[in-house]
């Protein structure tokens, strides 16, 4: 089994994945942690730095940059590589997470606008308790939906947060959904194919 | 085989880290003590750096080193797998360069504690360039007065015959005006048929002419395309005991190790490449990309410490490549029938500023296959321009030949009252097809099987072709319906890889694999041969993948299609091997002779008695020798000997090289069926319905397969739909950088209906009887859609691709095409 590849989400795995990305976190702020060099402001009138995020669940301290993004701070302040950078530019939908329920495409959130919101990420998803993937995941393993997946996080949420709204859409219906994402490897049948299938489990 | 692992499908052992976020691509990787990198593009099209001053910026705190390409090793000579020794392209793509030739193209690289210190360096670095003569449009370069893209010249020159004895030399630039006459032609809006430096002939193209009841001559553009893979091409790099750990995105695991030896001089046995999960290569990640060099020589500076250069979407646009667009025109004779009596095909490739491109020359030799003409010229010029390099892109050359000549067979069809499905199966491949020009022996290449006509049976079927064509054209209020029909191929195979995996003595199998894991699940299918051979189940299987340091065999590119073919036939090898192995001890444990032994059901069993896999581990290593590896097979890659005896002594070693017959060269085939819908008075277009059948011999995986035929065809039917490059022409600038301006199809943009099929024929010459599918889906998708919309609108609505709804709305208004022919990157 090559390294960093799990065939089953193990619960140690998971808490790995959800909870102790705090100790990750420690060694993977280095993006922002210089940032006094450039006489960012922290004076009176500048918003607070260190602030709280709840994210999967776990209320998170954080040291975020006025203008740093959600995507950026999941990444490299928490440790939460799932969530991909496609773009940078709300074009790709890869660094879609949900927020409070709503998918958001976290390269165009900022970090500070998320304070006491419910912040869900692709590490969030499967039960963190006993590792049972969520029904969108399961899904995607039932129908081998995906090729590079780089995408995958991104449809995933985007579903999961689609589903909330409407439990039982048509093919189209979901299409339109998700639209707002795209795959590269253009596998759209299957993965549409795949997230009929996530709606099927979920309702039961 | 018993078949209970090929054909069918499976979960493969990469998917559950994928779904759940774990799965670690290149930037997700980090480090203690990682410093960041950031480029400094170029600004122009074409330039000459004239002065760098780094001093501010390496006074900078936080900023570790500058990097510029003065310190970059020198480019090397390139060894094939066969010995034969290229000489180095001196003008080829670089790192960085002091003379960039593309907006866009890194020039410097800085290192810092992190992106925003590094960007900020960047803006504190004096640079001076100046600007020299660029071209962004091939055919323009090539007329008088036309401006060169490189200072030596506008065109790469054919290659000279090798002499014995010496280093293949690169081919040289070139300099190549066509006169005021062609000139006049082009302002005709026809492709001028002017000097190149590259054709070749096939029988008598005159009296194929003569004899033609029918003569099409039709100039067409393709698009340039990005590849835009979702994952921009991301590495970190540091060292360790004088090894270079480089954690990169590439399509291939095995093979990226030799290009980063060659581009930074260093043994093989030095470089350990990490790449467990790539984020989408389409061709332009076959074997990494030479920037990835950058982090390897920061880091090198800076006594091994890593370094990571994430590549923003905008930087990706410059240095991920794209497919190179041709310029065509072919003149085609055909019978009553629709059978074709000779074909001119005349190329001109926008190559960008590098590497001749082996679309030139594929395009020729794959209509050539694909149409089997009797009579035959090809004439091609690969023209360098100021714009981004090209890579192979999905199906390279074919991909653009087949766009050239689908528009006017259809076109063909309709003049002489022929049926579209008919006209290309009367000219369609059987059997060993040959293709191309005859060698200097005067033997032509043929392909190891065709199976297209039954691939266009089984279409016209599934699709009712008969019952829904006759719908075409017919008007609806302001709606149209069109039906498409095309035929594609390509390459799908190479041979003589190795396969490698140990019987362990708990029972279960640990499988190696040198295949890169870059979406198509090749990287675990194939090995899925050796499992069914020696009847183990695939829940014991473990897979080792995606690191080069963990004892991988010798592996194909990961590029053309290759590895489903290349590497079923490896695994057939090395479960053949282990399968001798296997009887061998059992013979030796129960008596009686090996091949009186089954394997079968995770035990070798005979007349003497039964073992399972287990205890025939067991005894393997006890037996040593070539039994646990210890011994190893003469015929293996040097790469797998080294792999294999770090792995020897654990257990049954199944290892061996593909040397089995080939008789050919191996070619997949698609074709591929459209209805297109489209709105007369907004020039609006839907796909409705699309279909492709597969000629790809046995079905390894059918959800893989699924997804690969419908995925390429999809990214064909953006070349159809919509996705091209535009420049500024003046300033030589791209405008079209970003998805939402050069966009690849949405979910929305998919065909209402898709469905794929395989005919499931095994290839004759190949164990296994499987070939690769990364390519032929892609002209399929895109000419069927195309052939829809003509089939709609009738012909001469659009003469390049892709169709645009302006384009239609124009043509619609005036009653002919309106696009301007030949201007490039409108």
């Amino acid at each position: 089994m090559a390294e960093e590849t799990p065939a089953h989400v193990s619960r140690r795995n998971f808490i790995k994945g959800v909870v102790a990305a705090g100790a990750v976190a420690s060694t993977s702020s280095y993006l922002f942690r210089t940032t006094t060099l450039h006489g960012q402001p922290s004076a009176a009138g500048a918003v607070e730095r260190l602030i709280t995020l709840n994210v999967n669940g776990q209320d998170r301290r954080v040291d975020v940059l006025p203008q740093q993004t959600l995507a950026m701070t999941l990444r490299y302040s928490l440790g939460l590589t799932g969530t991909k950078i496609g773009c940078d530019r709300a074009e790709c939908g890869a660094c879609t997470v949900l927020v409070d329920d709503v998918p958001h495409y976290s390269c165009s959130v900022l970090a500070q606008r998320v304070r006491g919101k419910k912040i869900v990420t692709i590490e969030g998803l499967a039960d963190a308790a006993t590792g049972k993937l969520h029904a969108v995941q399961q899904g995607v393993v039932d129908e081998q939906g995906f090729q590079c997946a780089f995408c995958m996080p991104g449809f995933v949420m985007a579903t999961v947060g689609y589903l909330k709204t409407n439990p039982n859409p048509t093919r189209q219906e979901l299409a339109h959904g998700i639209s707002g994402n795209l795959c590269r490897c253009q596998d759209y049948d299957k993965i549409l194919t795949a997230m009929m299938r996530g709606a099927e489990l979920m309702r039961g | 085989m018993a078949n209970t692992l090929i054909g069918q499908n499976y979960s493969t052992p990469d998917l559950v880290a994928k779904v759940t976020g774990q799965a670690k691509y290149a930037e997700d990787y980090r480090v203690d003590g990682m410093l960041f990198c950031k480029l400094l593009l170029s600004p122009m099209p074409h330039a000459r750096v004239k002065r760098i001053d780094a001093s501010k910026a390496l006074a900078m705190p936080g900023v570790k080193a500058v990097l510029t390409a003065d310190e970059l090793p020198a480019p090397a000579d390139v060894v094939t797998d066969l010995g034969q020794r290229i000489a180095a392209n001196t003008k080829g793509e670089k790192a960085l360069s002091n003379e960039p030739v593309y907006q866009g193209e890194p020039v410097l690289a800085v290192a810092a504690v992190d992106e925003l210190t590094a960007a900020d360096a960047l803006e504190k670095i004096d640079i001076e360039f100046e600007p020299l003569p660029f071209a962004v449009d091939p055919v323009k370069s090539l007329l008088p007065g036309g401006s060169n893209a490189r200072l030596e010249g506008n065109i790469w020159g054919k290659p000279k015959p090798p002499t014995p004895g010496q280093p293949v030399s690169p081919p040289a630039i070139e300099e190549l005006r066509w006169s005021d006459a062609e000139a006049a032609e082009y302002a005709q809006g026809r492709l001028p048929m002017g000097k190149t430096p590259d054709e070749w002939t096939l029988g008598d193209l005159d009296a194929g002419f003569k004899t033609a009841a029918l003569v099409l001559d039709e100039t067409f553009v393709t698009p340039n395309t990005s590849h835009q893979t979702l994952e921009p091409r991301t590495a970190m790099a540091y060292w360790q005991n004088g090894k270079l750990y480089i954690h990169c995105s590439t399509q291939s695991t095995v093979q990226t190790v030799g290009s980063f030896s060659r581009w930074l001089h260093l043994d093989q046995k030095d470089i350990v490449v990490v790449s467990a999960y790539t984020g989408g290569g389409f061709g332009s990640k076959a074997t990494g990309t030479i920037t990835a060099i950058i982090p390897a020589l920061l880091s090198k500076k800076l006594n091994g410490v890593p370094v990571m250069m994430r590549i923003d979407r905008e930087t990706e646009h410059g240095i991920g490549g794209a497919r190179p667009s041709l310029h065509g025109r072919i003149k085609a004779g055909f019978a009553k029938d629709g059978k074709i009596t000779a074909l001119d095909m005349f190329v001109v490739c926008e190559n960008g500023p590098y590497e001749p491109v082996g679309d030139t020359a594929q395009s020729g030799r794959i209509v050539s296959l694909l149409y089997q003409p009797p009579a035959m010229r090809w004439r091609g010029v690969a023209v360098l321009t100021n714009t981004p390099p090209r890579r192979a892109q999905s199906q390279p050359g074919g991909m653009q030949g087949i766009t050239l000549m689908e528009p006017l067979l259809a076109k063909a069809a309709r003049k002489l009252g022929i049926d579209q499905v008919a006209i290309r199966r009367i000219n369609a491949p059987e059997g060993k097809a040959k293709f191309g020009p005859a060698n200097a022996r005067g033997q032509r290449g043929y392909a190891t099987s065709a199976f297209i006509k039954e691939a266009l049976d089984r279409g016209s079927e599934m699709f009712r072709w008969e019952a829904r064509k006759a719908q075409g054209g017919k008007r609806q209020g302001s709606k149209v319906r069109g039906y498409g029909v095309s035929v594609s191929t390509f390459v799908a195979g190479s041979v003589g890889y190795d396969g490698l995996f140990v019987i362990k003595p708990d029972g279960r199998m640990a499988i190696q694999s040198g295949i890169g894991n870059l979406g198509t699940e090749s990287m675990s299918d194939c090995h899925r041969v050796s499992a069914e051979l020696v009847g183990m189940p695939w829940e014991k299987v473990d897979l080792t993948w995606g690191n080069t340091g963990k004892n991988l065999p010798w592996s194909c590119v990961s590029g053309g299609s290759q590895t489903t073919h290349a590497h079923t036939r490896a695994a057939h090898a090395a479960g053949m091997d282990a399968v001798k192995k296997l009887q061998e001890i059992a013979a030796k444990v129960h008596g009686g002779r090996p091949e009186q032994y089954t394997v079968a059901n995770e035990r070798v069993s005979g007349p003497g008695g039964s073992m399972t896999l287990a205890q025939a581990a067991q005894k393997a290593i006890e037996l040593g020798g070539k039994y646990d590896g210890h011994e190893l097979p003469e015929n293996i890659n040097a790469f797998t000997k080294t792999s294999a005896s770090a792995l020897a002594g654990q257990g049954l070693m199944g290892v061996a090289r593909d040397a089995y017959p080939h008789d050919g060269a191996t070619h997949s085939f698609v074709a591929g069926f459209a209805e297109v819908e489209v709105d007369v008075e907004t020039g609006k277009y839907h796909i409705l319905d699309y279909l492709a059948v597969a000629d790809v011999g046995t079905i390894i995986h059918p959800a893989a397969l699924g997804g690969q035929v419908l995925g390429r065809s999809m990214l064909g039917i953006g070349h159809a739909i919509g996705q091209h490059w535009v420049y500024d022409q003046h300033y030589g600038l791209a405008v079209a950088k970003r998805f939402y301006q050069n966009k690849p199809p949405t979910i929305l943009d998919a065909p209402q209906k898709m469905a794929w099929d395989a005919l499931n024929i095994p290839d004759p010459e190949t164990p296994v009887g499987a070939r690769g599918i990364g390519e032929p889906p892609v002209a399929a998708g895109c000419c069927a859609v195309l052939n829809a919309i003509a089939d709609a609108l009738g012909d001469d609505v659009f003469k390049r691709a892709p169709v645009m709804v302006g384009t239609l709305m124009a043509a619609l208004d005036a009653g002919h095409a309106v696009q301007e022919p030949l201007t490039a990157h409108i």
